[in-house]
């Protein structure tokens, strides 16, 4: 009964082509306005990383990052996102600071260091996690124990009661500073020349 | 866990907006963050059938700090408004409460101006700009209005506000010089709604407390001010009665029970709480009046 409500109305919903920059890529697909973020993300486009727990912002799972900063993809609308870019878990990887790992995936500072520290056991909760690490890191590149613990407040986990996340988190921020090093020796001319050219080249 | 269908507005400017506002009226509803109005449509709380989402609208993204005041637009997110010094140098309490709304990822998609059109009793921001004898500016179909914070909270989640009208920004009025603020709340997990807050300003002059007022999150229906100087007033910072504050503070407070807390505890914390912040202010407001006596000497009064 109720999915014949829903039907009927879905039919006679105006769609819009909403394109968004998801992990560098444009993105379109032709939606109602009432898409959530995380459903576009997910039915849309595919992109089943993003995970989607209370779908009314207290769980933190569906956490992307929106023109960079963390954002609860649930409490937006595809429409209002539109021209925007968006980091989902996916595009993680292909962060200038992403490594292979033994498995030979990449992984950023915050996703070897979640698999190091066991950060995570069943794992819903984990890409809401390492977006929010992840631009948090950027800010405050060397948090102690308890600013860990303050920038995870936002994201629930029922696994592993955060100890293991917040060393997780700790550890992040060794392996993305050990990652800027290696990149700054790896590439010396564009360190020192600091010229158009190097800016051009990143 | 679906938002009912709506129609989608995205007009560019106020004008554009308060049109749209004006043909659908009651049936429509102001998409700024939507931090608060999202989860309430996807719960099915609220099903209105035309949402105007003011995020396209240009010149709303401004934080202006003037000897007078804060001014802030309807778009500036809690987040943006936190980082920005010169408002933190012109009315510390802004950042001060801004680090209790929520937590960063909401902060970063939340805006001030939203969360005072929401009015609900336990969101801060309301709370600070009762505090500060703010003042809500709004455009409707007749044109531009201001409303004083006393007049716009009406009631839990109701404002003065018209169906018809867009409110584009809130002045945030800065205290006079020897005022120093304060801001603590207490929640079960940091960043969750508190169980009670309160915001409390304190102006001392000549060394004695001249005036001392307090505003409180979850502990009042409306956002309140309540008047301490009587209490307080004129004596050095050091004697202050803050016991006696601090009963004046739980016979004004009206907590609601719910399962996070009773209505004695809250009432309890919300006395403990002033009694905090009342000190912290107090102490702070006597050693800028003490720093200012000092570098001002031989100059004229301002």
């Amino acid at each position: 009964m109720s999915d014949m409500t829903d039907l009927s109305t879905a039919a006679a919903e105006e769609l819009h082509d909403v394109t968004v920059y998801v992990n560098g890529v444009a993105r379109t697909a032709r939606v109602p306005a009432r898409r959530l973020l995380s459903d576009f993300l997910r039915h849309d486009l595919e992109l089943t990383g993003t995970h989607v727990g209370c779908e009314h912002g207290v769980c933190g799972a569906c956490t992307v990052l929106v023109d960079g900063q963390p954002m609860r993809s649930c409490l937006m609308f595809a429409v209002t996102a539109q021209d925007h870019e968006v980091t989902t878990v996916e595009g993680l990887c292909s962060a200038p600071d992403a490594r292979p790992c033994a498995t030979g995936e990449r992984m950023n500072p915050a996703q070897q260091a979640f698999a190091e520290c066991h950060g995570l056991q069943c794992g819903f909760c984990t890409p809401g996690f390492l977006t929010t690490v992840t631009a948090y890191l950027e800010e405050n590149p060397e948090p102690t124990a308890d600013e860990a613990r303050e920038a995870i407040s936002g994201n629930l986990c029922r696994c592993t009661g955060y100890q293991n996340i917040v060393k997780s988190v700790l550890r992040a921020a060794e392996l993305r500073a050990e990652r800027r090093e290696e990149t700054y020796a790896a590439q010396p001319a564009t360190r020192h020349t600091g010229s158009v050219d190097g800016e051009a080249a990143r | 866990m679906k938002p009912a269908p709506f129609v989608h507005h995205a007009p560019r400017s106020v004008e554009e907006a308060v049109g749209v506002l004006g043909e659908v009226g009651h049936d429509g509803k102001i998409l700024a963050g939507g931090q608060s109005l999202i989860p309430i449509l996807n719960m099915r709380l609220a099903s209105p059938a035309h949402l105007v989402d003011i995020n396209r609208v240009t010149g709303l993204d401004t934080v202006e700090v003037t000897d007078e005041a804060v001014r802030i637009g309807a778009l500036v997110r809690h987040a943006q408004l936190e980082r920005h010094d010169g408002a933190y140098a012109a009315l510390p309490l802004l950042r001060q409460a801004l680090l209790n709304v929520a937590h960063p990822a909401i902060r970063n998609r939340g805006t001030t101006v939203g969360s005072i059109a929401h009015a609900d009793a336990a969101g801060e921001m309301p709370a600070i700009l009762a505090l500060t004898d703010g003042v809500v500016e709004a455009t409707g179909p007749g044109g531009t209005r201001e409303i004083a914070a006393a007049d716009f909270f009406l009631g839990a989640l109701e404002t003065s506000l018209a169906a018809d009208e867009l409110a584009t920004a809130v002045r945030f009025r800065r205290f006079p010089s020897g005022t120093a603020t304060a801001f603590a709340e207490s929640a079960r997990r940091h960043g969750d709604y508190a169980m009670a807050g309160v915001a409390t300003a304190v102006t001392v002059v000549d060394g004695v407390i001249e005036r001392a007022t307090a505003s409180f999150v979850s502990v009042t229906e409306v956002p309140t001010v309540l008047d301490l100087t009587e209490v307080l007033g004129g004596r050095e910072p050091a004697d202050a009665d803050l016991e006696a504050a601090a009963e004046a503070v739980r016979q004004h407070v009206e907590p609601e029970a719910d399962i996070h807390a009773s209505a004695e505890y809250r009432r309890m914390l919300a006395g403990e709480l002033a009694r905090r912040v009342l000190a912290l202010a107090a102490g702070q407001a006597a050693g800028h009046s003490a720093g200012r006596a000092a570098t001002t000497k031989g100059s004229t009064s301002r």
